[in-house]
C-alpha cells in the first residue's frame, strides 16, 4: 500500500513540534499516512499521536533504543518502511532527522529531499523546493527512484493541528542493530541549562552580537523577559564566549522564524540571515546606519544598545 | 592515523546573495571566486590537528588525504590545501551535473576501499546545495559508524575518538570506534576543540584554520595530486536527484528607520502588533 510514513521525533516521551511538521507534509501530499514513535517512551506518545488522522500508529519502544543512535534506529526505520511499502519516507529537518535520513535513504536505495520548505503534487509527479545557498535561492528537485525519503523544515509546514480521531496503535519488533552500531556508544547528553522557551518555539527571539561583550546575559535577558523571549546570539558571540553555542542563530546554527525577532548589536552577515530573515517582523537596533541588518529589518534603530535596550525594557513593561 | 578529507569547491560563500538566475532559470554564481567550502576547510583543519604535534606542526604524524569530485580547475583549490599541510589530493574527474549526493558517496566508498583510512572527515553540510547528506550515505554504504555535526573530537588513543554532537539545545557524546566518518561544524576550529595523544593537553591553537606560508605552497607544488575517472570509482552511476529550476527569494524590503525606543515600542504594539 503506497502512502507515507512519518517518523516522529521525540523527547521525554513526547512528539516534539518538528513531527507536527512532518505530519503537515504527510497530509499535504494527501495519500494515506502512518506515524512511526520510535524511541524510549514511545508508547506514551504513541496515544497523543494518535489524534492526528493517522491510518495507524506504530510504535517500537525499547530499551535498547533509549538513547538515539542512528545506527540502532535506522534498521527499525527501513523494516518498518518496507513492511508497509510506503512510498515516502519523511522525517524532521532538525539534528534527529538530518543524521536519520540520508542513511535511511541510502538503506532504501531511495532518492533524499533534504530540508524541504514545499511540494507539489501533480499526479504521480512531486517537485520539492528548498533552500540553497544560504537562503539566496531555492531549488526545486525531482527524485527518480520509486521511494522518496524527505525532511521537513519546521519553519515553513505549520504544525498540524490534531483532528480528535484515535488511529489505531500497532507495536512493532526492533530490527536488529547494523553492525556499525557495536561500534557507537552513547556516552551522555549534556542539556544546555536554560528555563527560556527553546528557540525553534519561541514567538519572540532577542538576539545579541559580538558588541555586547561579557554583558550579553545581563543586557539582554531583561528584555527577554519583559517579550517573553528566547535568546539568540550571533556566532562571533557564541565564539567569543559571551553566549553558549546552542544559541547560535544561523547557517550553522538555529533556523528561527518568530514572529518577532530583535537583533541587539548584529551586523547582519549572510550566514545569521539564513538563519532568521523568515520572521515575521525583524527589529534591528545597531550604532552602525550602515549594518546590513537594516537592509531585511522591518523596524532599525540606530543607536547605542546598552542605552537602547535598557529602555525598550521599561518601554514595554510600561505599555504591556 | 591516516585520514580521508572530502572537499566540496564553492563559489564564495561570504557573497552568495550576489547570486543570479540565469535565462535558464539556473543559479549563475559568475563572478563569484571559487573556494573551498568551509566546513571543508575545518575538516582539513581537524585531520590536521589529529595528525600531529601542536607544539611541532612540522613533523607529520599521520597521513591526510584530501579528495574532490569536480573538474580540472578545481586543482588550484587542492593545491592550497597541499600547502596549508595535506600530505597528497586525489581529484576525481567530474561536474556537478553528474553528481547527487549518492553518488559522490559511492565514489568515496570505492577510494575508501583503495586507500583504507582510519577516519573520513567531510563538512556536515556543503555551502551552496546545503543537503548534508554525503557523510551519512558514506557510513552506510561502508557499513561504518556516523557521527555527524560534530564540535569537538577526542582522540582516544586513534582507536577511537569521543565526539560531541551539537543538536539544538545540547551535546550528545558518543564514542566511536575506527574506522568511522565524522562531519564537521565551525565549532570544531576553536583552539581546544580536536584532542589527540599526539599535542599536550594544555596546549591551545589559534582560533580558526591555519594558512599555508609561502614556502609551504612552494614545497606543495610537488605533493602528489592524483587525478581519477568517476566510472573508474562508481561504473553506470545513475542520479537519484535532479535539481531543475531554481528561484530567487522575494527581496524582504528595508523597513522604516525609527527615531527612538518609544516610537518603536508604539510601533511593534499598534502597527506591527507582535508586543
Ligand atoms: C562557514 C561560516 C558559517 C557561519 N555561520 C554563522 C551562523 O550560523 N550564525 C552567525 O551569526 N554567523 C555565522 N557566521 C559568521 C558571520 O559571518 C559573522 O562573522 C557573524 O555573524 C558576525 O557576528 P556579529 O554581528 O555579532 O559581529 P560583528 O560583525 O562584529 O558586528 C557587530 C555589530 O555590532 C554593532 N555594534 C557595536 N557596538 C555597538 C553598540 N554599542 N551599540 C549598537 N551596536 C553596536 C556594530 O555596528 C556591528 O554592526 C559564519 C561564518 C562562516 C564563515
Ligand atoms: N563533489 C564533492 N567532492 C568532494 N566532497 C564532496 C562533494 N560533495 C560533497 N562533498 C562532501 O560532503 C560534505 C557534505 O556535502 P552535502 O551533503 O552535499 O551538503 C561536504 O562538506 C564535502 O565534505
Amino acid at each position: 500500500m503506497a502512502g507515507t510514513l512519518v517518523v516522529a521525533e521525540l523527547a521525554e516521551g513526547q512528539a516534539k513540534r518538528t513531527t507536527h511538521s512532518a505530519i503537515a507534509f504527510a497530509k499535504q501530499v494527501g495519500a494515506p499516512f502512518a506515524i512511526l514513535a520510535i524511541g524510549g517512551g514511545a508508547a506514551g506518545a504513541a496515544k497523543e499521536l494518535a489524534a492526528y488522522g493517522a491510518q495507524k500508529v506504530i510504535v517500537v519502544d525499547d530499551a535498547a533504543l533509549a538513547n538515539y543512535v542512528c545506527e540502532r534506529f535506522a534498521p527499525t526505520v527501513v523494516a518498518v518502511a518496507k513492511a508497509g511499502g510506503y512510498d515516502t519516507i519523511a522525517l524532521t529537518a532538525s539534528s534527529f532527522g538530518k543524521d536519520l535520513a540520508p542513511r535511511v535513504a541510502a538503506k532504501l536505495g531511495a532518492g533524499y529531499a533534504p530540508d524541504i520548505n514545499q511540494v507539489t503534487v501533480d499526479g504521480p509527479k512531486r517537485r520539492y523546493r528548498r533552500p540553497q545557498y544560504a537562503g539566496n535561492a531555492f531549488g526545486w528537485l525531482e527524485i527518480a527512484t520509486p521511494v522518496h525519503v524527505v525532511s521537513v523544515r519546521q519553519t515553513e509546514f505549520p504544525a498540524a493541528e490534531a483532528s480528535g480521531g484515535s488511529s489505531p496503535i500497532e507495536t512493532a519488533a526492533r530490527a536488529p542493530d547494523d553492525a556499525a552500531a557495536a561500534r557507537v556508544e552513547f556516552v551522555k547528553l549534556e542539556a544546555g541549562k536554560s528555563e527560556r522557551p527553546d528557540l525553534g518555539e519561541a514567538r519572540v527571539v532577542v538576539s545579541g552580537g559580538r558588541s555586547l561583550k561579557e554583558q550579553f546575559k545581563q543586557v539582554l535577558e531583561p528584555l527577554a523577559d519583559a517579550l517573553g523571549a528566547a535568546i539568540g546570539a550571533s556566532r562571533a558571540a557564541c565564539d567569543a564566549g559571551y553566549a553558549p553555542a546552542e544559541l547560535q542563530v544561523g547557517q550553522t546554527g538555529r533556523t528561527v522564524a518568530p514572529q518577532l525577532y530583535v537583533a541587539v548589536g548584529i551586523s547582519g552577515a549572510i550566514q545569521h540571515i539564513a538563519g532568521m530573515k523568515a520572521s515575521k517582523v525583524i527589529v534591528a537596533i545597531n550604532k552602525d546606519p550602515d549594518a546590513p541588518i537594516f537592509q531585511i529589518a522591518d523596524y532599525g534603530l540606530v543607536q547605542d544598545l546598552f542605552v537602547a535596550v535598557p529602555e525598550m525594557v521599561k518601554e514595554v513593561k510600561a505599555s504591556t | 592515523m591516516k585520514i580521508l578529507v572530502a572537499v566540496k569547491r564553492v563559489s564564495d560563500p561570504e557573497n552568495l546573495n550576489k547570486i543570479k538566475l540565469s535565462p535558464q532559470g539556473k543559479v549563475d554564481t559568475s563572478g563569484l571566486e571559487p573556494k573551498a567550502s568551509p566546513y571543508d576547510e575545518y575538516a582539513l583543519e581537524t585531520a590536521l590537528r589529529l595528525t600531529e604535534n601542536g607544539a611541532n606542526t612540522k613533523q607529520r604524524l599521520g597521513e591526510v588525504v584530501a579528495v574532490t569530485f569536480a573538474p580540472k580547475e578545481s586543482e588550484q583549490m587542492l593545491r592550497a590545501m597541499l600547502g596549508t599541510g595535506a600530505d597528497r589530493a586525489i581529484r576525481v574527474d567530474a561536474t556537478d551535473d553528474a553528481l547527487d549526493g549518492d553518488v559522490v558517496a559511492r565514489g568515496l566508498k570505492a577510494l575508501v576501499e583503495k586507500e583504507k583510512p582510519d577516519l573520513v572527515l567531510l563538512g556536515y553540510q556543503q555551502a551552496e546545495n546545503e543537503s548534508n547528506e554525503v557523510g551519512q550515505m558514506l557510513a552506510e554504504h561502508l557499513g561504518w559508524p556516523q557521527a555527524t555535526f560534530v564540535g569537538s573530537i577526542k582522540s582516544e588513543d586513534d582507536k577511537a575518538l569521543l565526539v560531541g554532537r551539537e543538536i539544538e539545545g545540547a551535546t550528545a557524546q558518543l564514542r566511536v570506534t575506527l574506522p568511522a566518518v565524522v562531519t564537521v561544524l565551525d565549532k570544531i576550529i576553536h583552539p581546544k576543540s580536536v584532542q589527540s595523544k599526539h599535542t599536550a593537553q594544555a596546549h591551545a591553537y589559534p582560533d580558526g584554520v591555519r594558512f599555508a606560508a609561502l614556502m609551504a605552497i612552494m614545497a606543495a607544488k610537488k605533493k602528489p595530486l592524483a587525478e581519477m575517472k568517476l566510472a573508474e570509482l562508481v561504473p553506470a552511476a545513475t542520479l537519484k536527484v535532479t535539481y531543475g529550476n531554481a528561484e530567487l527569494p522575494p527581496k524582504r524590503a528595508a523597513g522604516v528607520k525609527v527615531k527612538d525606543v518609544k516610537e518603536l515600542v508604539t510601533k511593534l504594539k499598534t502597527e506591527a502588533k507582535v508586543i
